[in-house]
């Protein structure tokens, strides 16, 4: 069995461990390429069907062509989609692009906290997202079933014993379980699987006739992309195989401060 | 921190010792020295501690946290990825600190090979053979030992070679054969992707190259199937069950047994989605099925092929290492999970709790038997219902779980062996779920008072060939020797116990299966029984033979020349056979496969029965091992 398969195998076992245990469950979906290839793997592990919502967390800022993609799929692949907002925040601007707050302040209320308001109103209980470990090195600590106290919190320092695929799935009320089934797959892994399997993503990965590329989404006024002349997955690949930047060096949050992705982390970002 | 290299195969390895014995900063140094680090890793790194005012230390590569670099020792488990010539590596750094023992044996419980670091200066310490013994009982079977800070004694051979001897020793002692010792620098690179100058009395290999000599596990193809449901779909008009196979493969057409319940049906088709579709799926793969039958089928049932099924029992046996806050205790109810399945359970016997550091028993008064967190026990687990589960030696995937306290996973464990009943197909078979019960007279006491053990004469031989004459003549002669002893006669057996059975193969197997059970009873009450079947398969007989305890089964062949046989006819029934009046008649039209290598062999052609009674006396006689039967 070739080590994509593997990957694939275990993400699956992982998912399906997931709808099992939870019955509020729900699939983070950012339009990226990694959640877009966890819910590509959860069609293999449903035989087709994707049998819980998709979270899309909508800051307003992002790119806008993200949003079309996102539209089209859900019409073509017949997906339930929740589009969360916080609606308090963007109604009082207290924005970075407004100028009213810090790039890191901005994610924790719109990201971060748009994010606790779906799961409230909708009780969900379990939450899928696709981080995975060679991201950043505060991913790397992550379990695949991972807790977040009553307020959303990670404690790092303490986290549930992991072994032989058996999980943690029984919680207390109140708190919700982060479930990461692309913990274990690389930057790499992500693309040669997308080859593999001819799975449709976002053209703003490729590079543009300026010879730039995104290499990571998120919102318009925090990311940038990276000088590439790659204007498809083989040549993604093949890029990938010689960089010596990090996936996030477009992300300008995480640049403010030695901490302040892992900071985000600990309060309950993604 | 990327990985950007296309590679087909991958090895996880896990990084263990005792804190501050070097783990981190070997890491840093061979993330370094093989080339793996992202760009201008190091110099930000090294610009953040020139600010700070404090030396740069090859160990904050690893520690990304803020919390750890204040503390100066790994938290938690964290996963990265370096490259050699010849594969790709995901190393899971474990930390060292007593406290994070679940954090290691988290990663560790994930690899499929070891690193285990010592400090040449401190020497062997405790946790050195805690994570030693963790990793045996983790099952992981590929270790290097690395002798780190050799700057620190000098570069000596001599301590090296002392620490050698010793830690080999230790993991000798839990039954770990490592692949070799490295003495390493790590602060300096010495002995890690390139020799140094050093230490010119090394012959061995670097670190890298030692990596680079493991071996990648392969799925289980070959071994039984296993085939734990995860769930049932009915999303559309397809009733699927799916789950992972753990270990054998599943074709199309396949009867699979499930257990526990022992229900069956047949593979109808294998489901996937947007992949090639094959009749076949090996270990390893997360797939669905279809039956031809619809039975009820439910998560935890484990589908198997009836001729190699999982134990399916109220309880095991069991080593545990506990992690839980609180400790374990009896009389409390926990939560099992084994592959698939849950059940409630509970302590019904803690055997011996083991200091992992020591490997002594922890030594506690009667009434306060616990296992305490970080130890490590041997105990006997009664399950609220039946669990169907293997060895951990013969199939890990499916003898291996975890114990789950109020909501937490607080300890993990493998099944070791513990004379099992022994499962056979058939789909009336109800009564597997038993507990063994044991009396107040055991084995020994009847054995004293009989002044013989009981066991087993297994005569087997075609019809007519003297296995009656030899039963009746060698009771009477135990009997008048003043021995318990009972003959089990074939026909007999036919009449009552086994009436319902026909000769078909299977039914002949099923025959022997309660014959066999039925003498092992006999055996339990002390009696040396005699049994007189024609038994032509191995299988079977070997079958029989697990069923007994060692040493106390005697294949007795009973060997006669077919005409001999024929010219007997003592009941008829060749000459019937011939006649076709009887199907699958031994020897005639079904096969008969003689044993391989019998206790005793009696040609009956040459001896008469009085003969061959002498033989089996002398036989017993001349045995004197203490658990065989003697008389």
């Amino acid at each position: 069995m070739d080590h994509l398969t593997k990957l694939e195998n275990q993400s699956v076992y992982i998912l399906r461990e997931a709808f099992n245990k939870f019955e509020n469950l729900a699939m983070l979906w950012s339009i990226g390429k990694d959640s877009t290839v966890l819910l590509w793997l959860a069609r293999k592990a449903f035989f087709g069907h994707v049998p819980f919502p998709l979270v899309h967390v909508d800051t307003t800022y992002k790119i806008p062509s993200m949003i079309e993609y996102r539209d089209r799929l859900v019409s073509d692949w017949k997906l339930d989609l929740i589009v969360g907002k916080n609606e308090a925040a963007l109604a009082n601007g207290t924005t970075y692009p407004n100028g009213k707050a810090t790039r890191v302040e901005c994610c924790g209320w719109l990201k971060k906290d748009g994010l606790k308001q779906v799961l409230d109103k909708h009780h969900f209980t379990g939450v899928i997202v696709g981080v995975r470990r060679d991201e950043e090195p505060t991913r790397a600590k992550e379990r695949y079933f991972s807790p977040r106290d009553k307020n959303m919190e990670w404690n790092v320092e303490d986290q549930p014993p992991e072994l032989w695929d058996q999980f943690k799935t029984d919680f207390e009320k109140g708190t919700h379980i982060r479930i990461h089934p692309l913990l274990h797959w690389t930057e790499i892994n992500v693309w040669e699987y997308i080859e593999r399997e001819n799975i449709p993503v976002i053209p703003l990965y490729f590079a543009n006739t300026k010879g730039e590329r995104y290499r990571s989404l998120g919102c318009a006024p925090c990311t940038g992309p990276i000088k590439s002349n790659a204007k498809n997955v083989p040549e993604i690949i093949e890029e990938l195989r010689h960089t010596k930047t990090s996936e996030r060096s477009g992300r300008a949050q995480d640049k403010e401060s030695e901490d302040a992705f892992e900071k985000l982390r600990r309060d309950g970002y993604m | 921190m990327s990985t950007n290299t296309l590679t087909n195969e991958q090895l996880k390895i896990v990084i263990v010792g005792h804190v501050d014995h070097g783990k981190s900063t070997f890491v840093g140094r061979l993330f370094h020295d093989t080339g793996s680090l992202p760009e201008g890793k190091l110099e930000q790194l090294q610009a953040i501690a020139e600010r700070r005012g404090v030396p740069f230390e090859w160990a904050n590569l690893m520690d990304a946290l803020q919390s750890e670099r204040d503390q100066n020792i790994t938290i938690d488990t964290a996963q990265i990825w370096f490259q050699t010539r010849k594969r790709q590596y995901v190393i899971i750094d474990a930390p060292g600190h007593k406290e994070f023992l679940k954090n290691m044996v988290t990663g560790a419980s994930s690899a499929q090979a070891a690193l285990l670091l010592i400090d040449a200066h401190e020497g062997v310490q405790e946790q050195s053979r805690r994570h030693g013994y963790l990793l045996s009982m983790l099952g992981i079977r590929q270790l290097a030992v690395l002798v780190n800070k050799m700057d620190l004694v000098g570069y000596s051979e001599a301590r090296f070679n002392q620490i050698e001897t010793e830690y080999r020793a230790f993991l000798k002692s839990v039954g770990l054969e490592p692949q070799g010792f490295v003495p390493i620098a790590a602060k300096h690179g010495d002995n890690i992707a390139n020799r140094g100058a050093n230490m010119p009395w090394w012959q061995g290999g670097t670190v890298t190259q030692t990596l680079d000599r493991f071996e990648v596990a392969h799925p289980a193809e070959n071994q039984p199937l296993r085939f734990p449901i995860q769930d049932v779909y009915r999303f559309d008009e397809r009733r699927i069950l799916a789950g992972r196979i753990e270990s054998g493969t599943l074709k199309v057409g396949d009867r699979l047994m499930f257990s526990p319940g022992n229900k069956s049906s047949t593979v109808k088709t294998i489901e996937r989605w947007s992949s090639l579709s094959s009749d076949v799926a090996q270990a390893g793969e997360s797939i669905g099925v279809t039956l031809t039958e619809q039975i009820f089928v439910e998560r935890g049932a484990v589908a198997a092929l009836d001729n190699a099924l999982p134990f399916e029992l109220t309880h095991f046996k069991a080593r545990l290492f506990w992690l839980g806050r609180n400790p374990l205790t009896k009389g409390k109810a926990y939560k099992v999970k084994l592959a698939t399945q849950e059940a409630e359970c509970s302590i019904e016997t803690i055997h011996r709790v083991i200091d992992s550091a020591t490997l002594e028993t922890v030594s506690r008064r009667e009434k306060e038997i616990f296992v305490g967190r970080n130890e490590v026990a041997e105990l006997t687990f009664k399950i609220k219902r039946p669990l169907a589960f293997d060895l951990h030696d013969a199939l890990p995937s499916t003898g291996r779980f975890v114990i789950v306290d109020g909501f937490e996973v607080a300890g993990g464990g493998i099944i070791v062996d513990d004379d099992y009943p022994r499962r056979t197909a058939g789909e009336n078979i109800k009564s597997d779920n038993i507990y063994w019960s044991h009396g107040k007279v055991t084995p020994a006491h009847r054995a004293n008072r009989n002044g013989h053990p009981g066991g087993v004469i297994w005569l087997t031989g075609l019809s007519g060939s003297g296995k009656s004459t030899i039963a009746s003549e060698l009771e009477r002669e135990l009997f008048n020797l003043g021995k318990q002893a009972f003959v089990l006669d074939g026909d007999n057996i036919r009449h009552g116990l086994c009436s319902d059975l026909t000769f078909s193969p299977q039914d002949r197997r099923e025959n022997i299966r309660r014959v066999s059970e039925l003498t092992k009873l006999f055996m339990e009450a002390g009696f040396i029984v005699i049994t007189a079947f024609i038994s032509p398969y191995r299988a079977d007989r070997d079958l029989a033979r697990k069923i007994i305890p060692e040493g106390r089964f005697v294949e007795t062949y009973v060997n006669a020349p077919i005409e001999i046989c024929e010219q007997r006819d003592p009941k008829g029934l060749y000459a019937k056979a011939r006649a076709q009046e009887i199907k699958e008649f031994t020897g005639v039209s079904a096969p008969y496969e003689p044993p391989l290598k019998p206790e005793i062999e009696l040609p009956t052609n040459q001896l008469t029965a009085t003969e061959c009674v002498t033989r089996i006396l002398e036989y017993l006689h001349l045995r004197d091992a203490e658990d065989s039967i003697s008389i």
